[in-house]
């Protein structure tokens, strides 16, 4: 085992270490990216645009459709509509809904489109509070949105809203 | 009258910081001790003048005096007290005030504690304080003044978002703000050493017991942070890489890295323009997480309202504070005298190690915490990072860190020798591959992670007894082992304390995740559901009415092998003011693991959907977040430091 004798030396392997961690950490990090860790946020529009493929996992946001909401005979299973005013997909939720989810409200719902092109959604998220709504939520195309009670003031410049 | 008092002192405060920030520099140049005295009068006013304003603020929130538009806004009469005060800090302008509270309190303690620093130098370092005072104050006088009047004033409040009114979270702002802020000081010191051009061990045993007190802070915070998220968002998770999460989570590793690196400088007089760098960073950190939770640039459940004022002043800020400093380390840093030498293997190098990882961990979280940002703002679309970037860089990074830190404690400073090390740590080991294997043999379908995860912990833990034991001399002199055990420095302890929490937390973590049971259900009162070994009755709900709110109610019998431990009662919420839902988890903590219960919607006739959990030993995060926070006041307490530093050497100054 032998020491490091000088400065220099010892300077060198700081640095040769310094530059292998930089490394392995842009390794890492260009690694850890693929597979499942990314995921796209989507409005339904881009989704049809887009042509997402069966399976891959995405975030879907948009307004849930006033009158879009049912829930299933097994009374854990929730279908509605996510729209962002021009085009609209089928989600499919099951579990226990986010306290503030209601119709016409911003969500972001997180999961997979299956073979018949709902979207399998597995999380969630509505508005936190009243002064907070998950930015994306907003319609791209608000103004031909025929949902006027999906634009409260959650929208846009929250802060004016107090 | 009182809101106008308290704006006016935070405008004398403002008068102070700037004193404080530019005077005692003049002094120092000019060789003027009156001058460079100011700094000490100006870092008690700006204190007791924010201090004055805090308290008119908590006072126009306590008396809900709805004319100020920070209470109209985020308080109601009919909010318990507890959560009136909380309120103060439940909201932007509120939580600055606190913040800025803290940091003027830091910087009084340093003038009051710091009598043995050099004069000099704590001019330096409470001027640097003030600066930042300065900017933070600027910052709410400018865009976020809470005492903004309403006229007319409202007749009833807005109320505080009701997720917010709980115990936990009343607590979790100010505990992690007083580790965001208490790192402030470490960044102070750093800038102070890089204008007057010299780090000596003296330097690292000053800077060391802000450090650890800003890391017990943020410990505690963190935990009470992913405690609150545990039992009020009802979802059963703890952590969730949530960009605000992360911007929490990094500061803590830097100041984890800090504060192992600061021993280095402390001991062996090396490391010390990357302690100095490191303290940089970790304030920095701090204000980047300041400036996200703020600016509104990151999609999270725990943001503030969105204000591109507010973003662009913090963004400004940051690029001053972060971008001045890191010249100033540039410019001054190639100047300090290199310290000491060591070995490849030796204490100073598993330090070194030890840094290394958990600054490339905090990097990455950076990287995946900011990357949606870049990758939005070259129009390439929205996406947002997931947990399992971040799960698979921590599983990557720590288990080096963990089996390198059954080592590091027993070998030498300057030069130690593995085989010895590696020969004390082989029952560690031994005991370690035995409870690895036997996990993977016991449960189904491979957990090599789980395996995995279990044999770090138990190596972990094994290592932290054998390193005590050697110390003592366990084996070697079993007589007077004892009394050598009650002699070990209070430092030590704390050391195996904070390593022996995070064993803990790693056995909850793993744990918890390889063997919860959950269960999403209908059930109709009568009906039982078995999760984890244990029967679930539903016996129905019952509607129950709370100070600002109404709840429904719903009662789970819990009972193993016929005999009924608890009665689990989880509520479903209606706040009046504002109105919202909120589910209120119903938590019975065993010591095998926790019973958690959901109550959610009305499935019609009289079936409700329920969400049953069994998670085994999860009280091990926190158990093990607190031992940590034992293990740094132990450390705090050391005789080392609370006698203070030995009588400083000024022949450099």
């Amino acid at each position: 085992m032998a020491g490091l004798k000088t400065r220099k030396k010892q300077r060198l392997v700081v640095a040769s270490v310094a530059v292998a961690a930089v490394a392995g950490a842009i390794l890492l990090v260009l690694f850890a990216l693929g597979g499942d860790s990314l995921s796209l946020f989507l409005q339904p529009s881009a989704v049809h645009a887009k042509e997402i493929e069966v399976g891959k996992r995405f975030r879907l946001g948009g307004l849930v459709a006033p009158g879009s909401f049912v829930k299933a005979e097994d009374g854990l299973t929730y279908n509605f509509t996510i729209t962002d005013c021009a085009a609209d997909v089928p989600v499919s939720f099951k579990g226990i809904l986010p306290d503030l989810f209601r119709e016409g409200q911003g969500v972001v719902t997180e999961g997979r489109l299956n073979a018949d092109g709902t979207f399998v959604a597995d999380t969630v998220l509505a508005k936190h509070d009243e002064n907070y709504a998950p930015p994306g939520t907003m319609p791209k195309n608000a103004e031909a949105c025929t949902h006027p009670e999906g634009l409260d003031s959650g929208y846009g410049n929250s802060s004016g809203s107090r | 009258m009182i809101a106008e008092l308290g704006h006016f002192a935070l405008m004398i405060a403002l008068a102070f910081a700037l004193l404080g920030a530019v005077v005692p520099h003049i002094g120092i140049a000019r060789g003027n001790a009156r001058l460079v005295a100011v700094a000490d009068n100006a870092a008690i006013g700006q204190f007791v003048m924010v201090f004055i304003s805090y308290a008119a603020l908590t006072y126009s929130f306590i008396i809900s005096d709805f004319s100020v538009m920070a209470v109209a806004s985020n308080s109601h009469t009919a909010k318990p007290l507890l959560y009136k005060i909380s309120g103060v800090w439940g909201n932007h302008e509120g939580s600055l005030m606190l913040w800025v509270m803290m940091l003027t309190l830091f910087a009084c303690a340093v003038s009051l504690r710091g009598k043995y620093l050099p004069a000099r130098f704590r001019a330096r370092v409470l001027a640097v304080q003030s600066a930042l005072a300065l900017g933070f104050l600027l910052f709410i006088l400018l865009t976020s003044n809470p005492y903004l009047r309403l006229d007319p004033s409202p007749v009833e409040g807005n109320g505080l978002n009701p997720l917010l009114q709980d115990p936990g979270l009343a607590f979790h702002p100010p505990m992690l703000y007083l580790g965001y802020v208490g790192l402030s000081v470490a960044f102070s010191f750093a800038v102070a050493a890089l204008l007057e051009g010299q780090v000596t061990p003296l330097w690292a045993r000053w800077v060391r017991p802000w450090t650890l007190a800003a890391w017990v802070f943020l410990t505690g915070g963190l935990a009470l942070g992913s405690w609150w998220a545990y039992y009020e968002l009802g979802w059963g998770g703890w952590w969730f890489w949530d960009p605000v999460e992360n911007a929490a989570f990094m500061p803590w590793l830097a100041a984890t890295a800090l504060l192992h690196s600061a021993i280095v400088v402390e001991k062996r007089d090396a490391l010390k323009s990357w302690t100095i760098l490191l303290a940089i960073v970790a304030f920095s950190f701090s204000l980047l997480g300041t400036f996200l939770v703020r600016s509104g640039v990151l999609t999270s459940v725990h943001a503030f309202a969105v204000d591109p004022a507010r973003g662009i002043f913090i963004l400004g800020f940051l690029a001053v504070v972060v971008g001045g400093s890191l010249t100033l380390y540039a410019w001054r840093a190639p100047k300090l005298t290199p310290g000491g030498v060591f070995g490849l293997v030796s204490r100073e190098s598993a330090l070194v190690l030890n840094n290394i990882l958990l600054s490339t961990f905090a990097a990455v979280v950076l990287v995946g915490t900011l990357y949606p940002l870049f990758v939005e703002a070259f129009n390439a679309g929205q996406l947002s990072v997931g947990p399992p970037f971040f799960e698979y860089a921590a599983a990557v990074l720590m288990s080096p860190l963990i089996v390198a830190l059954g080592f590091g404690p027993l070998l030498a400073w300057k030069r130690g020798r593995i085989g010895r090390a590696a020969q004390i740590l082989l029952p560690a080991l031994g005991v370690a591959l035995v409870a690895a294997i036997t996990i993977y043999w016991q449960s189904i379908g491979g957990a090599v992670m789980t395996a995995f995860g279990l044999g770090l912990a138990t190596w972990l833990t094994v290592s932290v007894f054998l390193e005590i034991a050697e110390r003592i001399q366990l084996f070697k002199k079993p007589e007077g082992a004892l009394s050598r055990l009650r002699g070990l420095p209070r430092a030590s302890w704390g050391m195996s304390f904070a390593h022996l929490g995070l064993a803990v937390i790693l056995f909850g973590i793993t744990i918890s995740e390889a063997w919860t049971e959950e269960d999403l259900v209908v059930m109709a009162a009568g009906d039982t559901e078995e999760v984890g070994g244990y029967s679930f009755t539903f016996r129905g709900v019952a509607p129950v009415a709370g100070p600002n709110f109404t709840a429904v109610r719903g009662f789970f019998d819990v009972a193993r092998g016929g005999k009924t431990l608890t009665t689990l009662m989880p509520e479903d919420r209606l706040y009046t003011d504002p109105v919202m839902n909120t589910t209120e988890a119903s938590i019975y903590p065993l010591v095998r693991g926790d019973l958690y219960a959901v109550i959610g919607e009305a499935a019609g006739a009289g079936r409700w959907s329920v969400r049953l959990y069994f998670k085994p030993f999860i009280s091990g995060l926190w158990i093990g977040s607190l031992m940590m926070m034992v293990g740094g006041l132990l450390s705090l307490s050391d005789r080392r430091l609370r006698i203070g530093a030995p009588k400083a050497k000024r022949a450099e100054g």
